[in-house]
């Protein structure tokens, strides 16, 4: 069985091949067959791997599985090959599983467009590059993987590149992220040079025997690694392109920059965790960018009046959740919050589009009203989403990934207590900005009319996915509550577990403290935005709320100190000034010429006379000298 | 013998078109394709016959050919093709082709002149490749020049007159000193050795140093260094490239610019190891310059053909790092940057001529949601541009990324400013499609798709830029010996 995984991206990537030759040519029905059938053939078969991995468990930890070799240069040997563990495995799942689910929810919200197929192609072809990107065994496919998921992000940001705003939005998405990946590159030259490989595990083992902990290689390598890991993952200081890629198609939102690609960050630190765990202070960057984050992203999410622009802050916020966790040796909680993030932000989206799908795409949060009567099942799998994202106690899976997350920023080796602090008010923030958005929608009156109802290929992902927001907590459940470590004890054979030491009262008391800022958060959303409803609207006249709104004015910064002067430097110096040296030396040259040939003017006289000067100057120096 | 035949068909063959060309148009344009894919067809065979051949007479030779010249100045003529020539020789008919194909509807003046041009810069090109006689190398060299020349400057652009007489000068001036190195290194191991010759490996044991070699090095090297081109010898390029017809920019682009990145690893370095090691820290900052420089000066232009230009010098300049790196890293980067650089940059190219034919206009601000009415260049255009920047997958990334490791082991700091440079190719390769496709269609044009022919050669540079993205192996392996070869001198 485990020799079959490498099917699992190639399917969907012949699919793309398939639709990027034949796309235009075919009709729709089979478009979105191809796309959604061999997208959910890899589900299944990754769910079959993975039944046959859990039987191998815990004697055979890892799988691996050579295609060919890629390169053999002078000693660096990357092959086409694929690593599958516990990490990898549940990233596989995830990926294809909620894939499959969006998929299916695009061949009816694209129905109308007329680039049907294009856009199958192009998610077809995202679905097998994020599959090769957690898969790879060695960095440089990894590297592949990672920039085919870019490449991909940017062309379904700019899907619709009618309006060049799109386009913008897209460029914008693919440039920041590159810059990100650029230190990711460095990163690999670097492990090179001092490994000799770049095989993932190979690196792992030397460096867990050679590298002493906080030595210069670990932190440098890590702290390039970061670099890429927060431009993927729309951290600090890499964030700002997050928001603006909402300009593509709504699924493409749900996939790529909430479940999927946009955790990759998270993935490639979990991957590498045996060099970040030999550079302590690098770790502390990791959840330091994680905290600020999660709290920027977070208050920016509260003023929003775009659906989707909510969505995405709300996305920043939750990846900061998991850097954190990352940054305090949770691999496992961050894992853990990863997966049930992908269930419950893919299901807000998908209900988000339906919404806008049936108000002639209106994002505007303050435009909507009452729609729950018209959109019951959309409401209430929104409302689930909402749940699991503002970590409702007890019966949703976000509050059991979120609050692991929590214990272990208090509890853990690393753990402070400002971590825990920054994380527990944001989880009320949290809890503020998406029931805002739930009443604010689905409660009141209506303002626009409902015009489009969605059928199956839209409502059953919304409840599939709703189903795995409420259950996919129930994996791991804390000791004070129960006690079950499903997930954990699964992904401790790829990942260390963070030791923790607190008695179970205390994790309890914690738990509470959460859960009751959570249950605040919801109230007070009640409170402001469906019994005052009118006094709602963000108002656009106060400086906190232009702050907040324009995402803390990290793009009014970076527009100032690079893109003016970038664009300043490339236009000054359009006409290229080095070529007018050489037009100045051509121009001298005619200058002289037109200089001497005045001279020849055929004059027996000036000759004369200029013969006798040079004589004289010639004697004159003979003399002289 | 092969590689007689291959120059041979070239020249005899550019005598013929010309003579078709005055009845039939289309029969010269059918013959230079012919003679061109029998050239690529015999190559190709070579290559894969000789594929695990790793020596022969006991070096990386894997065809020579040496006859006596004129014996009296020790000139012979001596070709040879190792591991390193044979790709970029396979890659020389691959853009001949191309080239033939997209003038097949934009050159209809002179037609017969016109290949006859072609096949002799081809034949120029060639010859670059795969002499080892230095006095036959130069004449090689000078043989691309002249048609060259005539390509621009009969059937170029606006500008064509000024262009070509800046493309030649340079070029020339350049030439100049290649001659006097070429002379002076062959009177200095004359006067050493009692025994005047041209040939490549006489003159490779020439005991010259210090200033000598110095100047000696810079005098090759500047000559290369106007090809490649480096900055600030960059500036005859945009005009050349813009100006000539697009079959004139695909071969300056893909293959003129190769010769020299070509010669720096064949030439310069081989022959004055030291002083170029001296160089080196000169040509990595002048590489670091021109990857960034060509970048930013790329993302403002409006002409879509002077912005692949200034792609070009952004291109090249990893070439240029990876040669003086002078590791087997590096070097397997340099050449595979230059073959990659060949195919997309030559494709673009094409797409930019074959935009130009149907509207007339090369003018970025004047197009725009081209995407919509020409999908399918469209997405050719995508996945060119794609391979601009670097996407892995696609053969331009392995080059950059083993000439960037490569460097690193020598230089970390060049590697790290030629990493970051991506950035800058991010931006400019995400601009072409910007402006050209993306966006309301606000001229209204309506020009056809990319037709058959069109899509059938761009069709096969997609299937080779994938290739070598995907299993490059084969070229690294055929590479190899001669590149061992070359270090090895270089050694002692």
């Amino acid at each position: 069985m485990l020799d079959t995984l490498w099917i699992v991206p190639a399917l969907p990537l012949a699919g793309f091949v398939f639709l990027a030759l034949a796309g235009g040519r075919i009709p729709r029905t089979v478009i979105a067959f191809i796309a959604t059938a061999t997208v959910g053939i890899s589900a299944l078969l990754a769910i079959a791997i993975g039944v046959t991995f859990l039987g191998l468990l815990p004697q055979e930890a890892s799988y691996r599985q050579v295609l060919w070799q890629w390169v053999s240069v002078a000693g660096f040997e990357p092959a086409i090959g694929f690593h599958l563990d516990a990490l990898s495995l549940v990233m596989m799942f995830v990926v294809t599983f909620v894939a499959f689910w969006i998929h299916l929810y695009s061949t009816e919200f694209m129905i109308e467009d007329e680039a049907y197929g294009r856009f199958f192609a192009y998610m077809n072809l995202f679905v097998a590059s994020m599959l090769i990107l957690v898969l790879a065994d060695n960095l440089l496919l990894l590297y592949l993987g990672w920039e085919g998921v870019g490449a991909c992000s940017y062309l379904l940001i700019g899907f619709w590149y009618h309006d060049s705003a799109n386009g913008r939005a897209a460029q914008k998405a693919f440039i920041v992220t590159r810059v990100g990946d650029t230190a990711m590159a460095i990163a690999l030259f670097l492990l090179f040079v001092n490994f000799g490989t770049l095989d993932i595990q190979a690196i792992l083992q030397q460096a867990s025997e050679s590298i002493q902990s906080g030595s210069l290689i670990a932190v440098a390598v890590t702290a390039l690694l970061l670099g890429g890991a927060v431009g993927k993952s729309a951290q600090l200081p890499l964030q700002t392109w997050l928001p603006d890629a909402m300009a593509g198609p709504t699924p493409v939102s749900a996939l790529i920059h909430a479940a999927t690609m946009v955790t990759a960050g998270v993935y490639l630190i979990a991957r590498t965790h045996t060099l970040y765990s030999l550079a302590p202070q690098v770790m502390a960057a990791v959840a330091g960018v994680g905290a600020l984050t999660l709290f920027i992203a977070g208050t920016a999410a509260l003023v929003q009046r775009d659906i989707k622009r909510v969505l995405a802050y709300s996305t920043i916020s939750q990846i900061g959740y998991m850097f954190l966790a990352l940054g305090v040796g949770a691999w496992g909680a961050a894992m853990f919050h990863f997966m049930t993030h992908a269930f419950f932000k893919a299901l807000l989206f998908l209900a988000a589009g339906a919404v806008i799908n049936a108000l002639h795409h209106e994002h505007d949060i303050f435009k909507m009203g009452g729609v729950r009567h018209k959109l019951p099942l959309v409401f209430w799998t929104f409302l689930i989403g909402s749940a699991s994202l503002a970590g409702f106690p007890l019966v949703t899976a976000g509050f059991y990934s979120k609050d692991l997350i929590l214990w272990q920023a208090w509890s853990s080796g690393q753990g402070q207590a400002w971590l825990w602090a920054i994380g527990v008010a944001t989880a009320f923030l949290t809890a503020i900005y998406i029931f805002r958005v739930v009443f604010i929608v689905f409660f009141g009156k209506e303002r626009t009319h409902v015009e489009k109802l969605p059928r199956r290929p839209m409502t059953v992902p919304l409840v599939v996915l709703a189903f795995f927001s409420i259950v996919s907590g129930f994996v791991e459940i804390p000791p004070a509550l129960g006690g079950r470590h499903l997930f954990s004890s699964f992904m401790s054979s790829a990942l260390p577990s963070a030791a923790v030491e607190e008695s179970h009262t205390t994790e309890l008391i914690f738990s509470l403290i959460a859960s009751l800022l959570a249950l605040a958060g919801i109230y007070l959303a009640h409170l402001f935005f469906r019994t005052r409803r009118e006094h709602a609207e963000p108002d656009a006249g106060k400086r906190l709320t232009r702050f907040l709104f324009g995402g803390w004015g990290f793009d009014w910064l970076y527009d100032r100190i690079f893109v003016r002067p970038f664009v300043w430097i490339a236009r000054v110096n359009r006409n290229d000034y080095i070529d007018s040296i050489y037009g100045g030396i051509a121009a001298l040259s005619r200058g002289l010429n037109t200089v001497f040939s005045s001279t020849e003017t055929g004059r027996v006289r000036l000759y004369a006379a200029g013969i006798a000067c040079g004589s004289i100057i010639l004697v004159a120096i003979a003399l002289l000298l | 013998m092969i590689l007689v035949i291959l120059i041979a068909v070239l020249f005899a063959g550019g005598f013929l078109v010309w003579g078709v060309g005055r009845r039939s148009p289309l029969g010269a344009r059918w013959i230079s394709l012919l003679l061109l894919s029998f050239n690529l067809a015999v190559t190709a065979v070579f290559w894969v016959q000789n594929h695990d051949r790793t020596s022969f007479f006991g070096g990386a030779w894997l065809a020579d050919i040496s006859w006596d010249w004129i014996p009296s100045l020790g000139i012979r003529f001596h070709l040879a093709l190792d591991g390193f020539s044979l790709p970029l020789v396979a890659l020389t008919f691959l853009l001949g082709i191309m080239a033939v194909v997209c003038s097949w509807n934009e050159i209809r003046e002179r037609v017969g002149f016109f290949h006859f041009n072609l096949l002799f810069v081809l034949a120029g090109v060639t010859g670059v490749f795969v002499a080892l006689d230095l006095f036959l190398f130069y004449f090689f060299w000078e043989v691309m020049l002249v048609p060259m020349y005539f390509l621009i400057g009969i059937w170029g652009h606006e500008r064509r007159n000024y262009a070509a007489m800046k493309f030649f000068i340079f070029t020339q001036a350049a030439s100049l000193f290649l001659l006097i190195a070429i002379l002076a290194l062959y009177f200095i191991n004359g006067r050493y050795s009692g025994l005047y010759t041209f040939e490549y490996f006489s003159l490779l044991q020439t005991p010259v140093a210090g200033p000598t070699a110095m100047l000696l090095m810079l005098g090759f090297f500047i000559s290369f260094a106007v090809k490649l081109p480096m900055v600030p010898f960059h500036t005859w390029l945009p005009d050349a490239h813009t100006e000539a017809p697009t079959a004139g920019s695909v071969i300056l682009a893909g293959l003129l610019l190769k010769t020299g990145g070509y010669g720096i690893i064949r030439f310069v370095i081989p022959l004055f190891p030291e002083a170029a090691k001296e160089f080196a820290p000169v040509a990595f900052a002048l590489a670091v310059v021109g990857i960034i420089y060509g970048a930013v000066i790329a993302f403002s232009q409006t002409d879509l053909k002077r912005l692949v230009a200034y792609t070009s010098i952004s291109h090249l300049g990893f070439v240029l790092m990876g040669a003086f790196a002078w590791n087997e890293m590096a070097l397997q980067g340099s050449l595979m940057q230059m073959l990659c650089h060949g195919i997309s940059t030559g494709a673009l190219f094409m797409l930019a001529g074959s935009l130009q034919e149907r509207i007339h206009t090369r003018d970025t601000s004047r197009m725009g949601g081209l995407w919509s009415v020409m999908p399918r260049m469209g997405g050719v255009a995508m996945l060119f541009v794609m391979a601009s920047l670097g996407l892995p997958g696609l053969g331009n990334f392995i080059g950059e990324f083993l000439v960037l490791m490569g460097v690193f082991q020598t230089s970390p700091v060049t590697s790290i400013l030629g990493t970051a440079g991506l950035i800058f190719a991010t931006i400019y390769s995400l601009a072409i499609i910007q402006r050209a496709f993306h966006g309301e269609n606000s001229g209204r044009w309506h020009p056809g798709d990319l037709t058959v022919r069109e899509m059938s050669i761009l069709g096969v540079m997609i299937v080779v830029i994938i290739w070598l993205g995907l299993y490059p192996q084969p070229v690294f392996g055929t590479v190899l010996p001669a590149l061992q070869q070359l270090i090895a001198s270089t050694a002692g």
